[in-house]
C-alpha cells in the first residue's frame, strides 16, 4: 500500500482508443493489486478493471486543454487511455502506477494475495489436477527403451531442469552427467516425447560446448543411447532451432553446434528460428500497427509485413512440422537452440499437437504447456517481464507457440477440443500473475517459493469453467481429431490474429459468433435430449397406469436464440463506426433516441425465452446481452460488488 | 445436343480436331485422368469412359488464357479459368496439340453473343418458376406503393432512347413529369438521370443513383435536375450526394464535359467525395491479387507485399467504407441520398447495391439477394458483357474488363463474415454467382443492359440462373444453416483488421478446403440433429398431452 500516492482522482475520462470523441467520465481507484476506473455516468455504473500485474507500460503525455493523458499498455493488449484534470494528480497516478505494475520481488506478485473462497483441500487438489507422471504414463513410459532418472532429484546436475527426467535405458548417470557438463547450463538432452506407436522420440537439450572443436565421449554416447532406444530407425535428427549464422557465432563463446563426424548416424538441420531480441522488436513492432487509429488497408499490411512477425510464426509451425514429420516416419528427433528453454520449447510442443490428438484436447494442452513450457524451465518471470528484471529479456515466446496452435486451429476447426477463447485466457493469465502456474523460472524457484502450497493452480480454474472454452465443432471420432495434423505452411495460410492482439477493440471482431450459436444449440440439444427421454418415460408411464400426470413445464423450442457478439459497450456492438473520418454528426456516437420502432426478433408469446436473453437485451439494436453467461471473459469489466475473491469464484 | 452444336458451320470449321485419345488432365487437387479429349462448340470435354471417374466438362467461355508447352512429341496445354481454376491437359502429338490449342483460343474467343452457349442450352431440369419473370420492375414497384405514395413509375425510356442503359421502368419522384426527365437525362452522363434506387422503410429516406451531372468547365446548370432530385428531400431537410470519385477526378471530368453538384446550384445537398478506383485499375488488381495467390514459392513478406501491391484489399475498404457512409446518412443522419460516380454503372452500382445490404434486411435472403442484383446490377445496366469478357488470366491489355462485381461480391462475403447468422445464403451462393458472371450456361448476365436483353431475346431464348438456383435441391446446397432472420441495420467494420482476403474464391484452387468443409458439415449435422430433436420433442410433447387429456382421472374433482 505504500506504493499508492493518490488512492482516488475524480473527473477522470477514459478516452476509446478509435473514436476519441466517445469518452466516459469517472473516477479512478488505485488499490493494492487494480486499477478501476467507476464510470459516473448514469445507470451503468460500469467499471474498468486492471491488474497491476498485467500493466506492461505507464505513459503520461504532455498536458493539454481536456487534461492530462496518460497511457497504459497491458501485456495483454489492452491500452487505457485516460485524461486526468490536474497535473499534480496524474503525476502521482502514474508514479504510482509505475511503481505497482513493477514488482521487485515475487513476495509482491498478485498470486500470493489471491485468495478465493476455496479451502485448502480444494486448493491442494487444484495442483493434483495435472499430473506429469500420469502424461509420461500414457506415453506408455517407463519401458524397456525409456527409463526415469533420478540423476536431477535435488538439481544438482541442471538447476534449471526439472527433478525428474526420461532417458535412455541404456544412459548411465556418467554419461548423463557427462553429457550435462558438455552442454549450456547443464541441459543435457532428455525426453519430451516418446510415441509408443513406433518409438520414436522428441528429445530436447542445450547447445553442445563444442566452440570449433571440442568433443565430450559422454555426450556422444548420450545421443547413440537415444538412438539406441529407438530400434526400429538406424539415423536420428539433430534440428538446431537457430539460424546457422547464430550457431556459428556461438561457435567463438565455446559454445555451438554438433559436428556430424562426431557423433555416429546424427542428420545435423538447422531452422532458422531468430532470438528472443528479434521476436520482442517484431511483436513490439506489429503491435504499433495494431495501434494505429484509422490506418489505411496499406499501412496495417506492410506493418504486419515490415514487423515480420508472420515470418517468425512460419519459422516455428515450419520446424514443428519438421519434427513432428520425422517422428511420425519414425525416426527420433533432438532438438536444441542455445539454452533449450525458448525456441526448443515452442518448437517441440508445436510438434506434440501435431503428433499427437490428446495434446488437442483441454486437458492435453494444459499438461503440454505444464510439461513443455514449466516443467522444462521456459524463463516467465523473465520473458513475461513479471518482475523488473532486464528488459532485454523479455520476449513473447509463448505467444508464439499460442499463435501457432491457433493458426492450426483456422486450418482444422474440428480438430481441437479447446477454442480459441481459451488460448486468449490462457495467455492472459499467463501475464497476469494470478495463479501460481508460471511464477519463477524453473521448478528448482517454484519448489523455493512454495508456490503450491501457497498459490492457486489456473488449470482447475480453467476446467471448472471449460464450458465456455470447448470447441463446439470438436468431436472424439472425428478425422480431424486423430494422428497427425498435416498444416499446409504456404504464407498465405497464415492469418493476423485479431482475436488477441486486438482483442479489446471490440469494434474489429465479427457481431455474431458462430461459436457461441452453436454452444447454444448444442446445450439446447443436450436438454431436449433429456426431455426426449423423460417425456418417453412420462408416455410409458401414463399408458401404463393412466394415472395422474405430472405436470411439465419447460420450454417450446420452435427458435434458437441468435447469439450477438458484444463488447463492453453494447451500443458499440451493432453501431455505425467511424466510416467518415468524423464528417456526419451523428457518427459513431450514441444511438439517437428511438424514434423509430425498432423490431425485435419476433417471439411466440408461449415461448419461455432464455432468462438471459430477455432481461437485458438491447432495445436499439436488438442485441441480446449474454455477458453474465461469460464468467471467464477477460474484459475487466466486472461486477461493482465483488471483491478480488469473487473473480474466480464464478 | 453436341450434335447440334457439331452442325453449326461456325463451330465445324473452328475444330480441326475433334477427339483426341490418351490425353491426361491434371486438375488441383484431383487426382490425374486419362482419357478421350473431345471438342464441341461450346465444351471442352474429358472422359476416362471409366464409371466412377468424374468427366470434366468445360465451357469455353470459362476459358481466360491458354499456353502451350512441348517436351518431345507430348504437348501441354494449360488452360486458365476465369474461375480461377488452373488445369493442364496432356495431349500426345504435336499436331493435335496444336489443333486443341487454336481451337480453343477460337471458341473460347467468340464474338458474337448468339453464339453463345445460352442460346443452345437446353434445361434438363424442371423449371418450377421461370426466372424471367421473378424479379420484375412493376412488382418491386408494388412493394414500394405499399410504403409510400410520393413515387412513380416512368415509362419514359421504354424504347430506350431516354438512357440506353437503364431499364424500360424506372422509379421516380411522383410530381416530375416525363418531360423534365428527359432534360435532366440530358445533363446527365448516358442520360442517367437520378432515378430511385433504395427507399428506408424505417424514416421514408431514399437512395437515388444516376450518372455524373455534365456541368462541363462552364459550370452549366439544369433546373430540372435540381428540381428532381430536391422532390426528395423533406422540407427544410438536407441531402447528401455521395460522389465515388476524389475532388482531384471529379474536377478532371470537367474537362471532358462531366463533373459535379455544385455548392451554389444544391444548396441543400452536401458533396461527400470518396476513392473508389476506376475499372482498369481494379481489374489490374485482380490480376495481381490473383498472381500472388497462386506463387506458391513466396516468402512471407513477398506474399504479404504482393497481397499489399495488389490493392484488391484496399479497394474493398474503399467501397464498403462508401457503402456504410451511405447507409448511414440514411439511418442515422435521416437524410437522402444520391449517389453517383462517372458513369454511375460500376462504383455506384456497388454503393448502392451495398448499402441495401446493409440496411434491408429483405437483402439478406436468398431470392431477395437475387432480386438486389437483378435491380442493382442487370436492370441497373452494369456492363456484364464487357465487364466480364476476362477475368484474372486475360493476357490481352484490360480495355473495358473490370471485377466491379466480384468486389460487390468479396464485399459482401466480408459483411457475411462478420454477421454470420444474418444471411439465408451461404458462400457457395456468392462463389456461384461469380461464375456464372464470368462464364454461364445461363441467360441472366448476357449483355449489357435492359436493351441488349430484349435486342437479343434472352428471356425466350435462354434459361435464367434464377431458374435454377430457385429449386429445392439447389437452395439446400446454397441456404446458410445460421439463418436467423434480423430485422435490424447491421454495421460492419472496416477496420483493416476486420477485412479478410476472400479465401474460398482466391485460394479455393491453392489450398485444399477439406477440412472447412468437413467443418461446415459438422456444423449442419449439429443444426439438423438439433431441430430433428425438436421435432422429436414436440410430436411426444402432443402425444403427452393427448394422453393426459385423455386420462378420466384427470376430470374427476
Amino acid at each position: 500500500m505504500e506504493h499508492i500516492r493518490l488512492p482516488k482522482v475524480e473527473n477522470v475520462r477514459l478516452l476509446d482508443r478509435v473514436s476519441p470523441r466517445k469518452s466516459r467520465v469517472g473516477t479512478l481507484y488505485l488499490t493494492a493489486t487494480h486499477s478501476i476506473f467507476v464510470e459516473s455516468e448514469a445507470g451503468g455504473r460500469s467499471e474498468t478493471w486492471v491488474l497491476h500485474s498485467l500493466v506492461s507500460s505507464v505513459d503520461k503525455q504532455a498536458a493539454n486543454a481536456s487534461g492530462c493523458p496518460l497511457l497504459i499498455r497491458c501485456k495483454n493488449f489492452q491500452i487505457l487511455h485516460f485524461s486526468i484534470p490536474r497535473e499534480q494528480d496524474c503525476h502521482d497516478v502514474y508514479l504510482s502506477m509505475q511503481r505497482l505494475s513493477q514488482p521487485e520481488c515475487y513476495e509482491e506478485l498478485y498470486c500470493f494475495s489471491y485468495k478465493p473462497s476455496i479451502d485448502e483441500e480444494e486448493r491442494r487438489r487444484e495442483w493434483a489436477f495435472v499430473d506429469l507422471k500420469s502424461d509420461y504414463r500414457r506415453m506408455g513410459l517407463p519401458n524397456s527403451l525409456w527409463k526415469l532418472s533420478p540423476v536431477n532429484q535435488h538439481y544438482k546436475v541442471s538447476d534449471t531442469y526439472p527433478a525428474e527426467l526420461f532417458v535412455p535405458e541404456s544412459a548411465t548417470p556418467p554419461v548423463l552427467v557427462g553429457s550435462s557438463k558438455f552442454r549450456s547450463r547443464g541441459r543435457f538432452p532428455a525426453l519430451s516425447y516418446y510415441s509408443k506407436e513406433n518409438h520414436a522420440a522428441i528429445c530436447r537439450s542445450s547447445q553442445p560446448l563444442s566452440g570449433f572443436s571440442a568433443r565430450c565421449l559422454e555426450d556422444e554416447q548420450m545421443l547413440e543411447a537415444i538412438l539406441k532406444s529407438n530400434p526400429r530407425s538406424d539415423f536420428m535428427y539433430v534440428v538446431d532451432t537457430r539460424p546457422k549464422l547464430n550457431a556459428i557465432a556461438n561457435r567463438a563463446a565455446g559454445k555451438g553446434y554438433e559436428n556430424e563426424d562426431n557423433y555416429s548416424n546424427i542428420k545435423f538441420q538447422f531452422m532458422g528460428i531468430e532470438n528472443i531480441h528479434v521476436m520482442r522488436n517484431s511483436q513490439q513492432k506489429m503491435l504499433e500497427v495494431c495501434e494505429l487509429r484509422s490506418p489505411s488497408m496499406s499501412d496495417f499490411l506492410e506493418g504486419l509485413e515490415s514487423s515480420g512477425w508472420l515470418k517468425h510464426i512460419k519459422a516455428v509451425l515450419d520446424t514443428g512440422v519438421f519434427i513432428a514429420k520425422a517422428v511420425a516416419e519414425g525416426v527420433s528427433v533432438l532438438v536444441h537452440c542455445s539454452d533449450g528453454w525458448d525456441r526448443t520449447a515452442q518448437v517441440c510442443s508445436v510438434a506434440c499437437v501435431l503428433l499427437d490428438p490428446y495434446y488437442r484436447t483441454l486437458k492435453g494442452l494444459m499438461v503440454l504447456i505444464e510439461k513443455d513450457w514449466v516443467s522444462f524451465g521456459h524463463k516467465f518471470t523473465q520473458r513475461c517481464n513479471h518482475l523488473v528484471r532486464d528488459s532485454k529479456e523479455v520476449s513473447p515466446i509463448i505467444d508464439q507457440f499460442l499463435e501457432c496452435v491457433w493458426q492450426l486451429m483456422e486450418q482444422f476447426p474440428c480438430a481441437f477440443e479447446y477454442n480459441e477463447r481459451l488460448l486468449i485466457t490462457v495467455h492472459n493469465h499467463i501475464y497476469s500473475c494470478q495463479f501460481g502456474n508460471f511464477i519463477g523460472n524453473n521448478q528448482r524457484e517454484r519448489k523455493e517459493l512454495r508456490v503450491h502450497e501457497r498459490t492457486h493452480s489456473l488449470w482447475s480454474y480453467l476446467w471448472t469453467n471449460r464450458a465456455e472454452l470447448i470447441n463446439p465443432l470438436y468431436r472424439q471420432n472425428h478425422s480431424q481429431s486423430q494422428g497427425l495434423l498435416r498444416p499446409s505452411t504456404a504464407p498465405y495460410c497464415f492469418k493476423f490474429w485479431r482475436g488477441l492482439y486486438n482483442h479489446f477493440d471490440c469494434g474489429m471482431h465479427p457481431r455474431q459468433s458462430v461459436e457461441d450459436y452453436l454452444r447454444v444449440i448444442r446445450e439446447e440439444t443436450q436438454q431436449l435430449e433429456e426431455q426426449l427421454d423423460s417425456h418417453k418415460q412420462k408416455i410409458a408411464q401414463l399408458e401404463q397406469e393412466q394415472g395422474w400426470s405430472v405436470a411439465c413445464a419447460e420450454a417450446i423450442f420452435d427458435k434458437s436464440p441468435t447469439v450477438w457478439v458484444f463488447g463492453k459497450d453494447l451500443a458499440l456492438a451493432n453501431t455505425p463506426q467511424d466510416y467518415t473520418g468524423g464528417f456526419l454528426t451523428s457518427s459513431p456516437c450514441t444511438p439517437k433516441a428511438p424514434g423509430s420502432p425498432l423490431i425485435l426478433p419476433p417471439q411466440d408469446s408461449n415461448q419461455t425465452v432464455d432468462s438471459n436473453l430477455s432481461n437485458s437485451s438491447d432495445q436499439e439494436s436488438g442485441i441480446a446481452d449474454l455477458s453474465c453467461r461469460s464468467p471467464l471473459s477477460e474484459d475487466s469489466t466486472r461486477d461493482p460488488d465483488s471483491d478480488e475473491a469473487a473473480y474466480s469464484a464464478a | 445436343i453436341l450434335i447440334k452444336e457439331y452442325q453449326i458451320m461456325e463451330f465445324a470449321e473452328l475444330i480441326k480436331t475433334p477427339r483426341v485419345d490418351g490425353v491426361v488432365l491434371h486438375r488441383p487437387f484431383m487426382p490425374t485422368v486419362e482419357g478421350t479429349l473431345c471438342l464441341t462448340g461450346h465444351h471442352l470435354i474429358l472422359s476416362s469412359r471409366q464409371d466412377n471417374t468424374e468427366e470434366l466438362w468445360l465451357l469455353h467461355s470459362n476459358i481466360d488464357s491458354t499456353e502451350k508447352r512441348f517436351v518431345g512429341s507430348v504437348g501441354s496445354i494449360i488452360v486458365k479459368c476465369k474461375d480461377l481454376r488452373v488445369i493442364q491437359l496432356d495431349i500426345p502429338g504435336m499436331e493435335e496439340c496444336l489443333n486443341i490449342a487454336s481451337s480453343i483460343e477460337a471458341l473460347s474467343t467468340l464474338d458474337s453473343v448468339s453464339l453463345m452457349y445460352p442460346f443452345f442450352y437446353r434445361p434438363m431440369f424442371e423449371v418450377i418458376e421461370d426466372g424471367w419473370n421473378s424479379y420484375l420492375p412493376q412488382d418491386a414497384f408494388k412493394e414500394l406503393e405499399s410504403m409510400t405514395d410520393e413515387w412513380r413509375l416512368s415509362k419514359v425510356n421504354k424504347d430506350f432512347t431516354v438512357c440506353p442503359s437503364y431499364p424500360p421502368l424506372v422509379a421516380v419522384p411522383k410530381n416530375i413529369d416525363d418531360d423534365t426527365l428527359k432534360k435532366v437525362a440530358a445533363f446527365r452522363h448516358g442520360g442517367r438521370f437520378p432515378v430511385l434506387s433504395y427507399y428506408h422503410k424505417k424514416n421514408g429516406m431514399v437512395m437515388m443513383r444516376a450518372g455524373q451531372p455534365l456541368t462541363g468547365t462552364n459550370g452549366r446548370r439544369c433546373k430540372e435536375d435540381e428540381k428532381l432530385i430536391n422532390a426528395t428531400l423533406r422540407p427544410g431537410k438536407r441531402g447528401y450526394i455521395i460522389d465515388t470519385r476524389t475532388i482531384n477526378v471529379a474536377q478532371q471530368a470537367k474537362a471532358r464535359g462531366g463533373g459535379f453538384e455544385s455548392e451554389g446550384n444544391y444548396p441543400q445537398w452536401r458533396r461527400i467525395h470518396k476513392a473508389i478506383d476506376r475499372y482498369n485499375v481494379l481489374q489490374e488488381s485482380l490480376i495481381k491479387l490473383v498472381e500472388a495467390c497462386n506463387d506458391q514459392s513466396h516468402s512471407m513478406d513477398r506474399w504479404l507485399s504482393k497481397l499489399e501491391a495488389s490493392n484488391w484489399q484496399t479497394h474493398i475498404k474503399e467501397i464498403l467504407t462508401t457503402a456504410c457512409l451511405a447507409a448511414q446518412c440514411i439511418d442515422r443522419e435521416g437524410a437522402s441520398v444520391l449517389v453517383h460516380g462517372t458513369e454511375g454503372t460500376d462504383s455506384t452500382l456497388q454503393v448502392s447495391s451495398l448499402a441495401q445490404i446493409i440496411l434491408d434486411p429483405g437483402c439478406r435472403t436468398i431470392k431477395g439477394f437475387q432480386g438486389l442484383v437483378e435491380r442493382e446490377w442487370l436492370q441497373a445496366g452494369h456492363p456484364f458483357q464487357q465487364r466480364c469478357a476476362q477475368s484474372a488470366y486475360s493476357n490481352s491489355k484490360p480495355r473495358q474488363e473490370a471485377p466491379a462485381f466480384l468486389l460487390f461480391l468479396d464485399c459482401v462475403w466480408q459483411v457475411l463474415r462478420q454477421f454470420p447468422c444474418s444471411f439465408e445464403f451461404n458462400e457457395s451462393f456468392l462463389v456461384l454467382l461469380f461464375e456464372h458472371a464470368y462464364a454461364s450456361q445461363f441467360g441472366t448476365f448476357l449483355g449489357s443492359c435492359a436493351a441488349d436483353r430484349a435486342r437479343l431475346s434472352l428471356p425466350e431464348k435462354t434459361v435464367s440462373l434464377w431458374s435454377w438456383v430457385n429449386r429445392p435441391q439447389e437452395l439446400e446446397r446454397l441456404t446458410n444453416p445460421l439463418y436467423e432472420a434480423n430485422s435490424l441495420v447491421i454495421w460492419p467494420s472496416v477496420a483493416p483488421q476486420s477485412l479478410l482476403l476472400w479465401e474460398g474464391l482466391f485460394l479455393r484452387w491453392n489450398r485444399s478446403s477439406k477440412c472447412l468443409d468437413e467443418a461446415y458439415e459438422e456444423m449442419v449435422h449439429i443444426i439438423e440433429y438439433n431441430k430433428e430433436l425438436q421435432n422429436k420433442v414436440n410430436s411426444l410433447r402432443r402425444q403427452l398431452a393427448q394422453l393426459e387429456t385423455e386420462d378420466p382421472l384427470l376430470d374427476t374433482p
